[in-house]
C-alpha cells in the first residue's frame, strides 16, 4: 500500500497524459481535464500545509521568546491580516476597491518589487569584485556581457555613431543574441529536454522513486 | 478621510520600500520588520488566492456546493436542488479527496498517505513534460539547427545571403559542440575534447549574454521603485 | 558621536527631506527637470568620478560595496530628471511582433495572455500598453486572460489607461464586443492545454462574472482555431515556454512574446526556430516596440536610466579588471 499505490498512481496518470497527446479523444480528453482540475485542487490544499508550517515555526519562536520573536509575531499578524480580509471579501476579493486589493497594491507590490530590485545593487557590486578575466573562457564571457550590455541601450549607438549602420554596438549585440547566444542556449535547451524526457520516463515507469520516499 | 488614506497609502508604500532598501546599509531592525511583513503578507496572499481560485473556483463551484446542498436537502427533507447541469462535475470530488489526503501529513501515524496526491502531482507533471519537452525543446530545436545552407527550402538554388549562411553555420557548430560538451559518458580528449572546448566557448558567450540581460532586468526593477519614490511619492519627477 | 547617533541623524535627515518635498508636492510644486546643459554636467561628473575610482583602485584601495551601491542609485535616479533625446534601432525580433499585428485584418481576434506580476511591471507593463493601443488602432478585437493571478489585474490597468486616450476613446469601444478580460484561471500549463479543446471549459465567466456565452466577442470562440494571433507577456513559469510547447507546437497558434530580460535569452531558440513570430526582450524590447509603434512611453523614458546604469556596471567591471591585471593578478582584487 505504501509504495505500490503511489507508483501505480504515478504510472496511470503519467501514461494518460502521454497517450492523450497521440489520442486526443474520449476517454483521454476527459481524463486529462479531470487531472488538470484535481491538480489545481491539490495545489490549494498544499498551501495549507505550507501556511501551517510557517505559523507553527513563528508561534514556537514567540512562545519560547527566542531571539527575533518580535519579528515572528509580525509574520503571524501580517499573515492573519491579509488572510482574514481576503477570506472575508468573498470570491470577488481581488476587485479594485476591496480591502484585499488595497493591501495588495500598497503593501504586497512595494515589498515584492523592492525585494527583487535590490538585486541590482548586488549585481553591480559583484561585477566589480568578482567578474574577472582570469582565463580565456572567463574573458569570452566578459566580452559577450560587455557587448550585450552596451549594445542593448541607446548609449551604445551614441558611442559608435561614427560607424556605418550594421557595425554599431546595437548590431553587434543583436548578432550575438541571434547566433552564438542562441546556439549555446539551444544546446542547453536540448540537453535539458533530454534530461526531462529521461527523468519523466524513469518516474512514470517506477524506476525513479525518490518522490514516494524511503523507509516506512 | 479619503484624503488621509491617500496620504497614508503613499507613505506606507514608501516606508516599506525604504525599509527594504535600508538593508543596503546593513542588516537592521527596520529591514527585519519589513522583511517579516513581506513573509507574512506573501504567504497570506497565496493562501487567499489558492483558496478562492483553486479550491472555491474549481471544487466548490464545480461540485462541492451542489453536493452539500443536495445532502442537506435529503437530510432535512427540504426540496432537493434541480438536477445538475453540465457545469457540475462530481469527479471533482476525487480532487478534493486527494487534497484531503495531502493534509494527512499533519497526522504522523498516517502521514505516508500524503504520498498518494504527491504521486499524482509528479505523474501528471512527468506525463505532460515528457511529450512537451521532447517535441518542442528537442525535436523542433534539432530540426531548426539542421537547415540547408544555401537554399531556404532544401532547393538547389542559392537564395540565402552570406549573413544567413554564416549564421546557420554558427548555430549548427555552437549547438553541436555545446551538446558534445554535455556528453560526459566519454572522456573529453582528442577531437571529441577539442569539440567540447569549442562548445564551452559558445556556452560562455551564452552566459555572458544572459548576464548582460540580467543586469538590464534588475536595473529595470530598480528604476521602477526609484520612479515610485521620486515620482508617485515625492512628486519630484514627472 | 556614536555610530547609532549618526544613523539616527541620517534617518531624520531623510525624513525631513521627504517631508519637505511631500508638502511641496501637495502644495503643487512642479516636477524637476534638468536642462540639457545640467544633464551633460551631471553625466560628465559621474564619469569623472568613475575615473577617480579607477585611479583609487589601481593604487590598491578597494572601493567599498556601499560606494558601488551609491553609484548604482545615482545612475538610476539622476537620468529620471533628464530629458536627453535618444534613438535606438528596432531589432528584427521586435519587428516580428509589430509586423504580425500590422498584417492582421481589422476585426481579427487577438488573445493577450498576461502572465506576470507587479514586480516585473516596469519591463512588461509598457509592452502591454503599447500592444493594446496598437490593436485598438488597428481595430482588432482583444481577448485578455492570465495564468498568473495578477496578470489580468495588470491588463486592466493598461486597458484603463489606453481607453482614456483621446484617439482610442473616440472609437467608442465596447466591453464584450471589442475587448474582453476573461480573468485568471488556476492550473498553470494545464489551462493552456484545456483551452486547446475549449476556452469555455476554462473560463465559465469573465473577470467580472459575466457568463462566457453572454459575451458576443467570445461566444463563437471555441478554441485556439478561432484566434488569429496570440501575444504572451511572461515573467517566468508558467509563461512563454509553456505557451510555445502547448499552444504553438500542439495547436498551431501564431505567437509573439514579451519577456523580462532575465527570461528573454532562454527563449531565443524558439524565436530562431520560428515557434515565435517575434520577441520583446526586457525594457529595451519595450522601448523598441514603442518606437516601432510610434508611441513613446515609459519604456523609452526609462532607457536613459538603463543606459547610465549599464555604463556604471561596465565601468566597475573595467575598473576591477584593470586593477586586477595591473596588480599582476595577485592582489586582493583577484576577486
Amino acid at each position: 500500500m505504501r509504495r505500490e499505490v503511489p507508483l501505480l498512481i504515478t504510472a496511470v496518470v503519467g501514461i494518460t497524459f502521454v497517450v492523450k497527446y497521440f489520442v486526443p479523444h474520449f476517454p483521454f480528453n476527459r481524463m486529462d481535464a479531470w487531472f488538470a482540475d484535481w491538480f489545481s485542487i491539490v495545489q490549494a490544499c498544499a498551501i495549507v500545509l505550507g501556511a501551517l508550517n510557517l505559523l507553527k515555526l513563528s508561534a514556537l519562536k514567540v512562545i519560547g521568546q527566542k531571539s527575533g520573536w518580535g519579528y515572528a509575531l509580525v509574520i503571524i499578524l501580517s499573515f492573519m491580516l491579509i488572510t482574514v480580509i481576503g477570506l472575508a471579501e468573498g470570491s470577488d476579493y481581488r476587485d479594485p476597491g476591496t480591502s484585499f486589493d488595497w493591501l495588495y497594491v500598497n503593501m504586497f507590490i512595494p515589498l515584492s518589487a523592492t525585494m527583487f530590485s535590490i538585486l541590482a545593487f548586488f549585481v553591480a557590486s559583484a561585477s566589480y569584485r568578482a567578474f574577472r578575466a582570469r582565463n580565456y573562457e572567463a574573458t569570452v564571457l566578459l566580452i559577450a556581457a560587455f557587448f550585450v550590455m552596451i549594445g542593448r541601450v541607446p548609449v551604445g549607438d551614441v558611442i559608435t555613431g561614427f560607424m556605418p549602420e550594421g557595425y554599431r554596438f546595437s548590431d553587434l549585440a543583436i548578432w550575438i543574441m541571434d547566433y552564438p547566444q542562441t546556439a549555446g542556449q539551444r544546446a542547453i535547451m536540448i540537453g535539458i529536454g533530454l534530461g526531462v524526457v529521461s527523468t519523466s520516463l524513469r518516474v512514470i515507469l517506477g524506476i525513479e522513486r525518490a518522490h514516494i520516499g524511503t523507509g516506512d | 478621510m479619503e484624503a488621509f488614506f491617500e496620504h497614508f497609502r503613499l507613505w506606507l508604500a514608501a516606508f516599506l520600500t525604504l525599509g527594504i532598501f535600508s538593508f543596503l546599509y546593513k542588516d537592521n531592525p527596520w529591514y527585519k520588520l519589513t522583511e517579516a511583513i513581506f513573509v507574512g503578507i506573501s504567504a497570506g496572499y497565496w493562501f487567499v488566492v489558492l483558496f478562492w481560485d483553486n479550491f472555491h473556483g474549481k471544487f466548490w463551484v464545480g461540485a462541492g456546493e451542489y453536493s452539500i446542498n443536495w445532502v442537506v436537502a435529503k437530510l432535512t427533507g427540504a426540496q432537493a436542488p434541480p438536477p445538475p447541469d453540465s457545469s457540475i462535475d462530481f469527479m471533482l470530488w476525487v480532487g478534493a479527496f486527494l487534497g484531503l489526503l495531502m493534509l494527512l501529513r499533519l497526522v504522523p501515524k498516517i502521514g505516508w498517505i500524503s504520498r498518494w496526491p504527491l504521486a499524482f502531482i509528479v505523474g501528471s507533471t512527468g506525463g505532460l513534460w515528457l511529450i512537451n519537452y521532447f517535441a518542442s525543446n528537442v525535436m523542433v530545436q534539432a530540426q531548426a539547427t539542421m537547415v540547408p545552407l544555401f537554399s531556404s527550402a532544401f532547393g538547389t538554388g542559392f537564395d540565402q545571403n552570406a549573413d544567413a549562411v554564416i549564421g546557420a553555420l554558427i548555430i549548427f557548430l555552437g549547438t553541436f559542440s555545446g551538446l558534445v560538451y554535455f556528453f560526459f559518458s566519454k572522456a573529453h580528449t582528442g577531437v571529441f575534447g577539442g569539440t567540447a572546448r569549442v562548445g564551452v566557448f559558445f556556452l560562455m558567450i551564452t552566459f555572458g549574454a544572459s548576464f548582460g540581460y540580467t543586469v538590464m532586468s534588475r536595473m529595470s526593477l530598480l528604476i521602477g521603485r526609484i520612479d515610485y519614490l521620486l515620482g508617485d511619492w515625492l512628486g519630484m519627477i514627472k | 558621536m556614536t555610530t547609532r547617533t549618526k544613523e539616527l541623524i541620517a534617518v531624520a535627515a531623510i525624513l525631513v527631506f521627504a517631508l519637505i518635498f511631500y508638502i511641496g508636492r501637495v502644495s503643487g510644486w512642479q516636477a524637476t527637470e534638468f536642462s540639457t546643459g545640467t544633464s551633460i554636467v551631471v553625466v560628465v561628473l559621474l564619469l569623472a568620478s568613475l575615473l577617480w575610482m579607477l585611479a583609487l583602485t589601481i593604487r590598491g584601495r578597494l572601493i567599498g560595496r556601499r560606494v558601488v551601491f551609491l553609484y548604482v542609485g545615482v545612475a538610476v535616479a539622476m537620468p529620471l530628471f533628464m530629458k536627453l533625446s535618444q534613438e535606438m534601432p528596432v531589432s528584427l525580433a521586435v519587428l516580428g511582433v509589430y509586423d504580425a499585428v500590422m498584417e492582421l485584418q481589422p476585426g481579427s481576434k487577438v488573445l493577450i495572455a498576461c502572465d506576470y506580476d507587479p514586480p516585473t511591471a516596469p519591463e512588461l507593463q509598457p509592452m502591454a500598453e503599447t500592444f493594446i493601443r496598437l490593436c485598438f488602432q488597428r481595430d482588432l478585437k482583444i481577448i485578455i486572460m492570465g495564468i498568473w493571478p495578477q496578470g489580468p489585474q495588470q491588463a486592466n490597468l493598461a486597458l484603463e489607461k489606453i481607453l482614456a486616450e483621446p484617439e482610442i476613446a473616440a472609437k467608442n469601444l465596447e466591453y464584450g464586443i471589442d475587448y474582453v478580460n476573461l480573468g485568471f484561471q488556476a492550473g498553470n500549463e494545464f489551462v493552456i492545454q484545456r483551452m486547446g479543446g475549449s476556452f469555455k471549459s476554462m473560463f465559465r465567466t469573465d473577470y467580472g462574472g459575466i457568463p462566457y456565452d453572454d459575451l458576443p466577442l467570445v461566444r463563437n470562440v471555441r478554441n485556439f482555431s478561432n484566434i488569429d494571433y496570440c501575444f504572451n507577456l511572461s515573467s517566468g513559469f508558467p509563461g512563454t515556454v509553456e505557451w510555445v510547447q502547448i499552444a504553438v507546437d500542439r495547436y498551431g497558434v501564431k505567437l509573439g512574446a514579451g519577456n523580462t530580460a532575465v527570461q528573454a535569452p532562454t527563449v531565443y531558440p524558439y524565436l530562431s526556430a520560428g515557434q515565435l513570430t517575434g520577441l520583446l526582450g526586457g525594457m529595451s524590447g519595450a522601448a523598441e516596440f514603442e518606437i516601432a509603434a510610434d508611441a513613446r512611453g515609459k519604456g523609452t523614458k526609462y532607457m536613459l536610466s538603463q543606459s547610465v546604469s549599464h555604463i556604471v556596471v561596465i565601468a566597475f567591471v573595467i575598473i576591477g579588471n584593470v586593477a586586477f591585471i595591473m596588480s599582476g593578478r595577485r592582489s586582493a582584487l583577484k576577486g
